[in-house]
């Protein structure tokens, strides 16, 4: 911006523009402080009771003692079980929205919005529904099962939007070009879109395992609270976000524990959403490289 | 197999995978109207405003309490989080040094990344106990509000940042053409210019703070009363749900799906009215 124009608008108003200056440093510094608290009140009151055998043994004592093994596995299976289910699901969805209906027309319109609703409902409601579909009319109770589906049900359109935005990347002159060679479009897409797409659609999965792996409310009634090493998939296990709650809320004593689950947790997020930007990073660096 | 018979069996797999995507949706919708109906269909939408009391296991439902704890929850936390949230997308744009920045936007994403049960564990252990010592019980209206406000903070800054980035190249020019200063561009044109989508943001923030269970369930007190002062432990409609899904049978169980297509209507309005101001849905 040129100086002395700047100056006319800045003799006008000097107080105006102080106060302006002070409030959004306040505030940005407010926000700041407020996550730096929050990281060093974790980090502090976590890292003590964090090591090896924390990660390696089952809980004890209600889990004051002891560690989280068995409710990394259940973590684990249920993220997998909605992965697995979703993933399919979700890149099918996402190349018909891509590549077989018209942008704006009614079909991508109307699910699009049913995705954009989706993604509004909340957690807990995802938690009732999934209660009443799969624990209780489908049978399946408690258990891994149920809760993997329900997160499935949520991490959908998460799933769903980030591929459609990774197959609308590549050019069209990679489908015009497809199409002059006489591939068919199911060759074109296996050969050609998906490989080219990958990072991305890789990049979207990452976020919704990351979205999954954070969900408490939502599996409370589905995939419950044992926190025993779950034998099959119908069995009832504790994902960590439910063991955390359940030792801040009704285990006394318990908060130490919960501090270093707490610290788990954060750090498989970080590592989740660490591969998630380095894989659409590069994508992009392969854009530029191909052009 | 001829090329277009695999094509058309492709677009087959491929239609039946939307139609079940989408069908989720309504999925929902018929599961939660089956199980509120019982409850529904004998005592009426009225009871649930003016009933005496909320015993649902003695047959009254009054979901007054909670409503008004969701939201005055929902509109304390927004009144904190929407100028905390715009001074943040304006710090990064207009004030911050670039080491500052770059900082400050990744503290913004990791923030919105934080597990609500993360940011409940810390709301308990240190929010709570500060509120105490102001004034018993600690665990409150203000408590919830405050973890909420920092949960929904990332929303609003990142909406904003979004619509700040798309401001047109020519106003930028008009401004300093017309002699503005840094502050001056930013309260006469930038934020006026990107009005409606803050606006959306804010909307969108909202529906995310009433549709919040775990970290208001872990820090607000979860009394069923009426609140009088900030400081009166509350029990929020989610939180409701959450407490006593557990061992909730017959209407009790069907009450609380009531509360439950409640909160999801409530949510849906939010979000129609942020799409009608021209506001995203950010999946993140």
């Amino acid at each position: 911006m040129p100086e002395p124009a700047n100056l006319i608008d800045r003799e006008i108003h000097p107080v105006r523009d102080r106060v302006l200056l002070g409030a959004v440093w306040a505030a940005a510094m407010l926000v700041a402080g407020a996550f730096v608290w929050l990281l060093a009140d974790l980090l502090w009151h976590g890292a003590g009771r964090l090591d090896w055998s924390f990660l390696s043994t089952a809980p004890r004592n209600s889990g004051r003692a002891g560690g989280i093994w068995p409710i990394v596995v259940s973590t684990v299976l249920i993220v997998a079980v909605a992965i697995v289910v979703a993933a399919p699901l979700g890149l099918a969805t996402a190349v018909l929205l891509s590549e077989f209906t018209r942008r704006g027309g009614a079909t991508e319109r109307a699910i699009g919005l049913s995705l954009d609703v989706l993604a509004g409902v909340p957690s807990i409601v995802f938690g009732l529904f999934g209660n009443a579909f799969f624990s209780v009319w489908l049978g399946l109770g408690f258990s891994i099962l149920s809760g993997g589906l329900t997160l499935a049900c949520m991490v959908l359109p998460i799933l769903i939007r980030t591929a459609e935005t990774g197959l609308r990347m590549v050019p069209d002159d990679w489908r015009l070009g497809a199409a002059a060679l006489g591939l068919s479009r199911t060759t074109a897409l296996h050969q050609i879109l998906i490989p080219v797409a990958t990072p991305v659609l890789l990049a979207g999965l990452m976020l919704g395992i990351g979205r999954a792996m954070a969900e408490t409310a939502a599996l409370v009634f589905t995939s419950g609270y044992v926190d025993r090493m779950p034998s099959s998939l119908f069995d009832s296990g504790r994902a960590i976000s439910v063991h955390i709650y359940d030792l801040t809320m009704n285990v006394a004593g318990g908060d130490r524990s919960a501090y270093a689950s707490a610290l788990v947790l954060i750090a498989l997020l970080v590592l989740v959403n660490g591969a998630a930007i380095w894989l659409s990073d590069r994508t992009l660096q392969r854009k530029i490289a191909t052009r | 197999m001829s090329r277009t018979a695999r094509d058309t069996c492709l677009l087959l797999g491929l239609s039946v995978a939307a139609i079940v995507a989408s069908g989720i949706l309504l999925l929902i919708i018929l599961f939660l109207s089956t199980e509120a109906w019982p409850v529904f269909s004998q005592v009426g939408l009225l009871k649930f405003a003016f009933d005496e009391a909320w015993y649902p296991t003695e047959g009254a439902f009054d979901l007054k309490p909670m409503l008004v704890a969701s939201f005055a929850m929902s509109m304390l936390s927004i009144m904190l989080a929407a100028p905390l949230g715009i001074a943040s997308a304006v710090f990064c744009r207009f004030y911050a040094p670039p080491v500052f920045r770059r900082a400050y936007q990744w503290i913004i994403i990791l923030l919105a990344g934080i597990p609500s049960v993360v940011l409940g564990l810390w709301g308990l252990t240190v929010i709570v106990p500060l509120i105490l010592m102001l004034a018993p019980p600690g665990a409150s209206l203000l408590a919830g509000s405050l973890v909420l406000a920092l949960m929904i903070v990332p929303t609003v800054a990142l909406t904003t940042q979004a619509a700040l980035a798309s401001i047109p190249q020519f106003y930028w020019v008009g401004a300093a053409a017309l002699g503005l200063s840094r502050e001056g561009t930013l309260l006469g044109v930038a934020l006026p210019a990107i009005r409606s989508s803050i606006f959306a943001g804010i909307m969108l923030a909202m529906a995310r703070a009433l549709g919040e269970t775990m970290a208001v369930l872990m820090v607000s007190g979860n009394v069923v009363q009426l609140p009088t002062s900030l400081f009166d432990p509350v029990r929020t409609l989610t939180a409701n749900i959450a407490l006593e899904m557990a061992y909730a049978t017959g209407d009790h169980r069907s009450a609380l799906f009531v509360s439950g297509l409640a909160l999801t209507v409530l949510v849906f309005i939010l979000a129609w009215v942020a799409r009608r101001s021209g506001g995203q849905v950010v999946h993140a």
